[in-house]
């Protein structure tokens, strides 16, 4: 034990130096002449869709680094805001505040719609009693009164079992947190705080299906990606149960959960050839990109609005 | 003694130069853990000046970054110490169980196998003991041959592997506390008449009492600053219960999770993560300082 102290004693401090040699020599002239970097942050829904538009784009050039990051649609804006990235993916509209922050320093963006989404309710696969759930149920499950008393799947319908709630969700940062709560409890941010919050929603799909009572949020995509171990709740908006699908997402019949996502392009860093560039590619080749990483495709009309707006770049 | 000088008749530069090293060395270390301190404690003061001590220490509800915002620390320490107490309850007779072993029992041989596979149970990284939590014991152990019914995360098994890990660290510095009581002793009580048993339970245990503390000591400090193993597996959500099989966040799983997602550096969100790591610090600080009255009202010297 006490040699083996000794021995991981020594190894850190060498470790921790070549990480630092290795940062500055990534960071040099050097490079940055031979490879550019696109950098993207913000939504983790819409992470998926730019990853992938990043992986396609990098096949025809391959000396253009597209990283994109997940810090929700709140912390990828105030990365965009203080210019530290190029593009930020939102998963809603910009908030006003978020937009003066933008103006306060200098930072002029375009909006494009880049892709539909459909917030979808999962539970568990043993669960047999919640193929559809109404909005006030939901707001029954998610609301800030019910915090620390609806507590079983029994308060929420009194024909439910007698199964113990076991709540997995969005974290505050995310855009996907914002549009949940103001669609379902009326209010932005209005949420119980008794769940389990994560920016990551792998978590979410970890614990929902680790728990038979459990019931988690999160965008179409990551559903479609785990529907073998999940199961997608049909939402009753008012005019009957509809199940989350790209069709039910595209018409907006999936209501209210169903939404356009976003990508944020900074004007500055547009005037880079290869975001332009990426941009275009990103708007023309949006059926391939969408089919890619599993998401709901622009309908014809967001097609050329996103067109539109990408030409004013 | 003013016949003889010290000092040299040639001056000794490589001296004055290790000399200088160290002394360097010795101030890097002041420097950065004073700068550690003020770095915890500078953000702290500005979340103490929003937020009131005693709403802080005794409010019952952890919620800082929803609306309305709640900073009862309560649950974080909840959860804190009830994967510590799980930690320990597992750690602690599993690690003197096998300390005793290879100091008393265990043939050279033996121990030439056994301790080596111990240390090799302490160079696991925490994130390898993270998910074997939730993919293997939980799932698998907990779920499928237990049958309890049980969520993804629970401190229970947050806790249980906590404890695993912490097992060569009870188990190593124990057994060199056993073995360093000298012969004599035992060899004094087999005279008496005691069995092995007796010897090593009345006579040796006692007697390396001082090293056995510092050694669950130094496991609580583990368990207490641990933060892969509880943010994987004991999940986020603040929650005091006394029920093992619900989860519940710990101040680190707080710390770890909130200081991924952003918080712009200055606002109430951003210091309240340094507010909780200052409580961790006092934490850690009040364990050592009995730990260290323990050992030596304990300590017995040969």
């Amino acid at each position: 034990m006490k040699s083996s102290w000794k021995t991981s004693l020594l190894v850190l401090p060498l470790t921790l130096i070549v990480t630092a040699c290795g940062g500055t020599n990534e960071a040099g002239p050097s490079d940055s002449a031979a490879t550019t970097e696109i950098r993207i942050d913000g939504s983790s829904t819409v992470a998926p869709l730019s990853a992938a538009a990043g992986e396609l784009f990098r096949v025809d050039n391959p000396n253009v680094n597209v990283s994109v990051g997940t810090s929700g649609t709140g912390g990828g804006f105030e990365k965009f805001c203080a210019g530290e990235t190029d593009i930020s993916n939102a998963s809603r509209q910009i908030k006003e505040e978020e937009a003066a922050i933008c103006a306060d320093a200098g930072i002029e963006y375009v909006e494009i719609a880049v892709a539909n989404d459909a917030l979808t309710v999962v539970v568990n696969k043993e669960n047999t009693w919640a193929t559809c759930l109404t909005v006030a149920e939901l707001s029954k499950i998610w609301s800030p009164a019910s915090e620390g008393s609806v507590t079983n799947w029994n308060q929420v319908r009194s024909s439910f079992p007698d199964v113990a709630l076991d709540l997995y969700g969005a974290g505050t940062d995310s855009g996907t947190f914002d549009y949940f709560t103001k669609e379902i409890n009326g209010e932005e941010g209005a949420s119980r705080t008794d769940y389990n919050p994560t920016e990551d929603d792998n978590v979410t799909v970890q614990g929902v299906t680790g728990s038979k009572g459990g019931l988690g949020y999160f965008g179409f995509s990551y559903y479609e990606e785990n529907m073998d171990v999940l199961n997608a709740v049909q939402i009753d908006g008012g005019a009957g149960c509809v199940a989350p699908s790209s069709e039910s997402a595209q018409s907006g019949a999936y209501a209210p959960l169903s939404r356009p996502l976003f990508i944020y392009v900074s004007k500055t860093a547009a005037a880079r050839s290869e975001v332009k560039a990426f941009i275009d590619f990103y708007v023309t080749n949006d059926d391939a990109i969408t089919a890619k990483a599993l998401f709901v495709p622009l309908s014809t009309e967001q097609k050329s609005a996103a067109a539109a707006a990408a030409a004013t770049l | 003694m003013s016949d003889f000088s010290l000092t040299s008749s040639s001056p000794r530069n490589g001296e004055k130069i290790v000399k200088g090293v160290l002394f360097a060395s010795a101030g890097f270390s002041v420097v950065i853990t004073v700068g550690i301190l003020w770095s915890l404690i500078a953000p702290a003061i500005s979340f103490f000046s929003e937020v009131s001590i005693a709403d802080f220490l005794t409010g019952t509800r952890w919620a800082p970054r929803f609306e309305p915002a709640s900073f009862g620390v309560l649950p974080l320490i909840a959860g804190t110490a009830w994967t510590t107490f799980i930690a320990l309850s597992v750690a602690v007779p599993v690690g003197l169980g096998v300390a005793i072993f290879l100091a008393e029992y265990a043939s050279k041989k033996m121990r030439k196998i056994a301790k080596p596979v111990l240390e090799l149970l302490a160079g696991i990284p925490t994130v390898v003991y993270g998910f074997f939590a939730i993919e293997i014991f939980t799932r698998v152990f907990l779920k499928e041959w237990m049958n309890l019914e049980i969520g993804a995360f629970s401190v229970l098994s947050a806790g249980v592997v906590m404890g695993i890990m912490i097992v060569p660290t009870i188990a190593s510095l124990s057994e060199d506390a056993l073995s360093s009581v000298p012969l004599a002793l035992r060899q004094g009580s087999f005279a008496l008449g005691a069995n092995k048993m007796q010897t090593t339970l009345r006579v040796v245990m006692p007697a390396a009492i001082s090293g056995i503390a510092a050694a669950v000591v130094l496991g609580i400090s583990r368990a207490v600053g641990e933060t892969m193993i509880v943010s994987l597996a004991a999940g986020n959500r603040p929650n005091i219960s006394l029920n093992p099989l619900e989860g519940a966040q710990t101040m680190t799983g707080f710390i770890a999770n909130a200081a991924l997602g952003d918080s712009r550096v200055g606002s109430l969100e951003y210091n309240t993560l340094f507010a909780v790591g200052l409580i961790l610090f006092i934490g850690t600080l009040i364990i050592n300082f009995f730990s260290i009255r323990l050992v030596r009202k304990y300590r017995k010297a040969y």
